[in-house]
């Protein structure tokens, strides 16, 4: 049928294709303009404005002072406690998602529905209600606390510590490393694992030279689902935390906020959101494939 | 995919298959404890939580009868709803854009579809709150539209996130979909429309009720946008929540938090048999 | 990708210079002039949660047949974030004392109208020209109170000394098992605030070595803090999470009743603070006169003596003593003696030194 098409035919064909396309994706498009990308660029510009002697944010005097604040100590220190919990929370889900996923995959039909259903409902359960759980769970009085006085060790309280944290956001992001890594993991053709089994590959063998690299694009999904909000929370630690280690997404919080500091807040927004973007395009390319 | 009869010698042996049982167990456990204690003490009569004091309903009655939460309900399940169907048609028509088509500017819009879903909350709410501030007149121009009172603010910001991620859901199965079946429908004649309607659109539902609800999700999820960006009379439930919580841990929030989770259970049942009679009925149309 | 980095470099000019258009309209805009009693339109009120007696709010609707919408704020902080940037939709706000100067400042509020407000000469003389907002221009007092510390008796003992220490020594958490059952106000002018009078001295101080000193202080104590908690601090020290809490006075003394030890509060010998809510109607409110209106129903005699029997705070009027109950009136934790008034300090505005404040306390915190 191409044979038929003389070379200004088939361009033209090729170019309403792709005006059909970009007509279809400019209603999302423009909204995102809108809505996203212009407020985005508003905060950008409040990263260079002045903040007046009262706190409100002059588009002004543009400066780099804001940007130069962030060099201080106390935003490296925020920044790696910020890093180091986003990291610990992403591998504790990894570890406890992934046999999870694995088992789910292995189940019939039946089961796996039933489990996958079992996995959902906290998913599709309010975030807010979940991370409050938590906090009954591990005040004075609660169970954890209970637990440890009945087996000698007195009471203990885990509630307000980085620990507390940790527990919560891993608490509510765990479906979202669960999920990717099942659909990754389900669409992998297991007959290659069966080859692998028949030219005498121990299991372990099999999962790491089989199972492991094909499954990884879930890997890095569920991994990014976990990081990044891990890495800006501010609703987990407010609830569990007591506001007593300064986490990144409080901090910027407090200076829109107490600070009344938008120029610097807005900084520090940009920068991390500037980090993220590098950090996750780099994490994709070492997959090879989209999200 | 030889899936049934590959499984059988692919499965684990052994030891590490009772680990893995094991594990899965203890995970289920980790998920369901916390929610269980909190339905729990829904039902506890001392206002204290930690100190079981007898069974009471009282505080499901006065989740009924307290205007606030029933206001900010109504008002969260408005804007989820309004946002998701505006988000679910935005967000499926550009993944069908990026996957299906090839465009100028595509890998712009390719990167900006991604930046809602890494952007921290609080950044997000920050400047839709300051756009929201400094556009005002220009959108209270517009006929029917108020900004300042009302859930104008949060469907628009609450789309505004929700497009990428019910977009990257769909590509998810778009990409995954054999287009073969498409060509074969161009083949045979089909106007586009046609081939979209019958063969993409079919395949797609799953993926495209898979976004609608992550959409109605995150929506009724999201705390820290909506508290900076709600307008006048516009308290979206987790908002007033996170405020009641921030006043004092009672059991009154128990009974809010474990109405909230009997409708999600009920959401997710109604939605697996609906796409279980969707399935089925295509099936069906299939044999 | 450079493409893509212009695309974005020319929307923020766009939008720069959009946002720097809207800007210009202010200029000397006469604000609507009301009577007492005038009401245009409903209200939109934001306060504090808690602060205000529903009874009041439904008695109002009533006699003036207008529907009043109530948004809650935890800080004045976030209702600064809300209404600054103009076109928030709310009338009536509660700033606290620091907030109304900073809200004087940047011009978002109103004078009040006398022809409106008749009953503003029921404020007690001592609110009527304070050192935030001179001659009560713009403001109108709405509660005040103290912020002190909450102490559990029972588990301290009777005996506490009264005084900072109880938050900040390393040697009176020994005495009294205090460690790691203490909480402190999540506010940076607050809590250096208690640091800086601990210290002797003054809690709107803008020395920089005093500061350090504090913050030194506050660092030292971190280890033996359970949380810092602004909410809270009440229900954590009734269920026994704390011992001792840095707060408010009104929200401890709810507490107090729901308790079942024995519980103190006071402003420590040293000093602390003393903060007045107020009434202010935003410059670019929708319907300033049902604002005033309000704000003239609240400064009714018996209408403000209903809200201190109310929230336990203490009323500025004059003219509702005659109304409030005698077990409040007569209550020190709600009304202070003069002797504890004199070493009360209000938190004023340091205006670019505020930030120093925040970065203080964040420090501390580790």
């Amino acid at each position: 049928m191409t044979d038929l098409l003389t070379p200004g035919l088939e361009h033209q064909a090729e170019r309403a294709h792709a005006r059909r396309g970009f007509l279809l994706g400019l209603p999302a498009m423009a909204y995102l303009l809108v809505f996203f990308v212009i407020p985005l660029g508003i905060v950008v510009a409040y990263s260079f404005a002045t903040r007046t002697r009262s706190g409100r944010t002059e588009l002004t005097g543009w400066n780099l002072d804001s940007y130069q604040r962030l060099g201080e100590e106390i935003v490296r220190t925020v920044a790696w406690r910020s890093l180091w919990v986003a990291l610990l929370t992403t591998v504790i889900c990894l570890i406890l998602a992934y046999p999870l996923a694995y088992f789910i995959s292995t189940r019939g039909p039946v089961v796996r529905n039933l489990l996958l259903v079992g996995v959902m409902i906290p998913f599709w359960s309010n975030f807010l209600i979940r991370t409050y759980a938590w906090r009954v769970i591990l005040d004075s009085d609660g169970v954890v606390s209970q637990a440890s006085m009945a087996l000698g060790f007195g009471e203990t309280r885990v509630l307000f510590t980085n620990t507390a944290i940790i527990l919560g956001l891993v608490y509510g992001y765990l479906p979202f490393m669960v999920l990717p890594l099942y659909a990754a993991i389900e669409r992998i053709d297991w007959s290659f694992v069966e080859g692998a089994r028949d030219l005498y590959a121990s299991g372990w063998s099999a999962f790491r030279r089989v199972v492991w690299p094909l499954a990884k694009p879930g890997v890095i999904a569920g991994s990014i689902l976990v990081f990044v909000p891990s890495f800006g929370a501010y609703v987990t630690p407010a609830i569990l935390g007591g506001n007593k280690q300064g986490l990144l997404g409080s901090y910027i919080v407090l200076q829109f906020l107490s600070a009344r500091n938008g120029p610097v807040g807005s900084a520090l927004s940009v920068v991390v959101l500037g980090v993220m973007l590098v950090g996750t395009l780099v994490y994709f390319r070492s997959g090879g494939r989209n999200l | 995919m030889s899936k049934g009869v590959a499984m059988s010698t692919a499965m684990p042996r052994g030891a590490s298959r009772w680990v893995l049982s094991v594990h899965s167990l203890l995970v289920f456990l980790f998920f369901y404890a916390p929610i269980a204690v909190l339905v729990l003490y829904s039902f506890n009569q001392s206002k204290i939580i930690g100190k079981w004091e007898g069974f009471t309903l009282a505080w499901y009655g006065d989740f009924i009868a307290h205007e606030g939460i029933q206001q900010s309900i109504w008002v969260s399940v408005k804007v989820g709803l309004l946002s998701t169907v505006i988000a679910v048609a935005l967000g499926t028509m550009a993944a069908l854009a990026l996957e299906r088509f090839r465009w100028w500017g595509q890998k712009t819009f390719d990167a900006v579809l991604y930046l809602p879903i890494i952007i921290p909350d609080v950044t997000m709410a920050v400047m839709l709150l300051v756009f929201f501030g400094e556009t005002a007149p220009l959108f209270n121009a517009i006929p029917g539209v108020d900004l300042t009172a009302g859930i104008e603010r949060l469907v628009f910001s609450h789309v505004a996130f929700n497009i990428s991620f019910v977009s990257v859901v769909v590509r998810a199965r778009l990409a995954n979909l054999d287009t073969t079946m498409e060509e074969a429908a161009a083949d045979l004649y089909a106007t586009r429309w046609q081939a979209f309607r019958r063969v993409t659109l079919p395949q797609i539902t799953p993926g495209v009720a898979g976004g609608a609800l992550l959409a109605m999700t995150l929506s009724l999820d999201d705390v820290v946008i909506s508290s900076f960006v709600s307008a006048v009379g516009a308290t979206p439930l987790p908002v007033f929540v996170f405020g009641m919580l921030r006043r004092g841990v009672s059991p009154l929030v128990n009974a809010v938090s474990t109405s909230m989770l009997a409708a999600s259970m009920l959401l997710v049942l109604l939605s697996l048999i609906v796409s279980r009679a969707i399935s089925s009925q295509s099936e069906g149309r299939r044999t | 990708m450079t493409r893509w980095i212009r695309f974005v470099a020319v929307l923020s000019v766009l939008a720069v210079v959009g946002a720097g258009c809207g800007d210009d309209e202010e200029s000397a805009a006469a604000f609507k002039q009301c009577k007492a009693g005038e009401v245009d339109g409903d209200l939109a009120f934001f306060n504090w949660s808690e602060y205000m007696d529903p009874e009041l709010i439904a008695a109002f609707q009533e006699a003036h047949g207008v529907t009043v919408t109530e948004d809650f704020y935890p800080s004045n902080e976030e209702m600064f974030a809300k209404v600054e940037i103009g076109g928030s939709g709310y009338d009536l706000i509660i700033p606290s004392d620091y907030m109304v100067s900073i809200l004087i400042e940047e011009a978002m509020i109103q004078p009040v109208q006398a022809s409106a407000v008749p009953n503003k000469s029921n404020i007690a003389p001592k609110f009527a020209n304070p050192p935030y907002d001179p001659g009560a221009v713009y403001s109108a007092a709405y509660q005040w109170g103290t912020t002190g510390v909450g102490v559990d008796l029972g588990e301290t003992g009777e005996d506490v000394p009264h005084s900072w220490a109880l938050l900040f020594d390393a040697e009176t958490a020994e005495t009294y098992g205090l460690s790691g059952a203490i909480t402190l106000l999540d506010d940076p002018r607050e809590t250096m605030g208690a640091a800086l009078k601990y210290l002797g001295y003054s809690l709107n101080s803008t020395s920089a070595d005093e500061l350090a000193e504090a913050e030194a202080v506050v660092a030292d104590a971190i280890g033996r803090v359970a949380a810092f908690d602004s909410d809270q601090y009440d229900e954590l020290l009734v269920t026994g999470e704390s011992v001792v809490g840095h707060g408010y006075s009104g929200n401890f003394l709810w507490s107090f009743e729901e308790g079942e030890s024995d519980y103190d509060y006071f402003v420590p010998d040293e000093g602390g603070t003393i903060w007045v809510d107020n009434m202010a109607v935003l410059s670019d409110a929708p319907h300033p006169c049902t604002a005033f209106a309000l704000m003239n129903f609240l400064l009714d005699a018996e209408n403000g003596a209903q809200l201190t029997n109310y929230n336990w705070y203490a009323s500025p009027n004059a003219a509702s003593e005659a109304f409030i109950d005698a077990e409040v009136l007569e209550n020190t934790i709600i009304y202070p003696d003069p002797a504890l008034m004199e070493r009360l300090e209000f938190i004023e505005d340091t205006g670019d030194y505020e930030i120093n404040f925040t970065d203080a306390l964040t420090r501390a915190r580790g």
